[in-house]
């Protein structure tokens, strides 16, 4: 059989999910560097003052490039607006989503779970499927047939990458689930992660959420504008090209089924307004390694471990330039991935699949 | 079934607001100390999935499971929210010359 012949199941209901159980790779210990308890303890510390600070940012860059956009509503000025403001309604809601899905961002509870529900809204993503989601993508991070947030498998599926520049197969799918769930249904894959205590969560929001979208239709249609939507609904699809490019570079291309985190993720240096979006998800090494580590501690704690790490990348442009090549060689050997090189002073790197030499693996 | 106190050791081990691990016989307990030096101890892997919580965040009186954010009141065992859904076992402490003390069953 030659290695492009070779495909894995993805799904979290076919056989790869039970090898990876009898692999020992399912729910596993990962690696963590050496750190001390103290360090540890403090970059660990909860603050609400840097998530406060970034949320009235957030909220005022919306109200301005919203209101810009509405003045401008009708001429070729509003266009810009609009794409600041989708920016921030489809993608940077992403690593908010994420950071209060963590109930890390702030340290009072209650604003975690408002932004998260807010940030969930507008990326279309449901707040309890999501929560569990991720939480099996934390406990599995790219085992396959365990982790329900592998982005694209080997060999990459790039129409569905290509529709997901504009949120176009996500939002799809996240229709097809809402009605589902507002039925009072789940999926089968769903089903292996959703603990039956909180299903009616789920459904309970799906109705909300529904009711929400046909409000916006039905105010499309009593002002006879696409106004509305240009605000909720719309600006998930026109604006979540963002999110795909900070998402593609978490883990793309790199290990699957290994159980440190050094060799399936990427931390990569970038400016102060794509951290600002995407709250330093760009540590993202770090972040798997110490979920409960706050997104404004990140930094930080990359200085105290990178002697442990991989080099980060220089810029997401230099990840990409990883990537596309990858990605472009996988369609024709699935096998391939990039292996992450630890520097000597690093402890050893710990895999579950018996590594034969660099970019290969059986 | 008999009921004994166990040492766990010198009560400075465990950091001020923070938590510390603790085994006897195979089984894992997870031992905390308050801001203002009160003790307390549960069963040491969260409910959840099983994950140490002695690596774990200690806030106030609640204990953040290292790997999924699961969140419990350590004085009470109650959970928090989800992904942690089930209470965690608590046990008596007492402190003795400097030593915390955990009674076991």
């Amino acid at each position: 059989m030659s290695a492009t012949t070779i495909t894995r199941d993805y799904s979290l209901v076919g056989p790869e999910a039970d090898k990876a159980v009898a692999a020992g790779l399912a729910s596993a210990r990962w690696y963590t560097p050496p750190i001390s308890r103290a360090e540890l303890k403090e970059l660990m510390r909860r603050d609400d003052g840097p998530a406060i600070r970034d949320t009235l940012i957030w909220f005022a860059a919306f109200i301005v490039s919203g209101g810009l956009g509405y003045y401008f509503w009708g001429t070729w000025a509003a266009v810009p607006f609009f794409i600041v403001y989708a920016v921030l309604y489809g993608s940077s809601t992403d690593s908010r989503w994420h950071e209060c899905g963590h109930r890390t961002a702030f340290k009072t509870q209650w604003m975690n779970d408002a932004v998260y529900q807010i940030a969930c809204f507008m990326i279309m993503r449901e707040p309890e499927i999501w929560r569990w989601s991720h939480t099996r993508h934390h406990t599995d991070t790219i085992i396959v047939g365990r982790d329900p947030e592998i982005i694209t498998p080997r060999p990459p599926d790039v129409l569905s990458l290509a529709l997901n520049v504009f949120a176009l197969k996500s939002a799809f799918s996240f229709f097809q689930k809402v009605f589902l769930h507002a039925r009072g249904r789940l999926t089968e894959e769903e089903a292996t992660f959703v603990p039956e205590s909180e299903r009616s969560k789920v459904y309970f929001v799906a109705r909300i959420y529904l009711a929400i979208y046909a409000l916006v239709l039905v105010a499309c249609f009593a002002f006879h504008s696409i106004l509305p939507a240009m605000y909720v609904g719309l600006p998930t699809l026109y604006g979540g090209w963002f999110a795909l490019y900070c998402g593609m570079t978490q883990h793309l291309g790199l290990a699957e089924d290994v159980l440190d985190h050094r060799l399936n993720a990427r931390t990569i240096y970038m400016n102060p307004i794509f951290r600002f979006l995407y709250w330093n998800m760009n540590y993202h090494v770090e972040h798997h390694i110490f979920p409960t580590v706050p997104y404004h501690a990140l930094p930080k704690l990359h200085e105290a471990i990178k002697a442990d790490c991989p080099t980060p990348y220089p810029s997401s442009i230099a990840a990409y330039r990883e990537i596309i090549p990858t990605l472009l060689r996988q369609l024709r050997d699935p096998t391939y991935f990039v292996r992450r090189e630890l520097p000597p002073s690093a402890q050893p790197e710990v895999t579950a699949t018996r590594v034969v030499k660099v970019g290969r693996a059986v | 079934m008999s009921e004994s106190w166990i040492d766990t050791g010198p009560v400075d081990r465990i950091l001020s607001e923070d938590v510390a691990p603790f085994e006897h016989e195979g089984k894992q307990y997870a031992l905390y100390r308050t801001a203002d030096d009160r003790y307390f101890a549960t069963d040491g892997l969260c409910t959840h999935e099983a994950v140490e919580l002695a690596d774990g965040f200690v806030q106030d009186t609640i204990i953040e499971c290292p790997m999924h954010n699961g969140r419990f009141d350590f004085t009470t065992g109650e959970a928090k929210g989800a992904p942690a859904c089930i209470n965690l076992a608590t046990y008596p402490v007492k402190v003795e010359g400097g030593r915390l003390l955990i009674k076991l069953n």
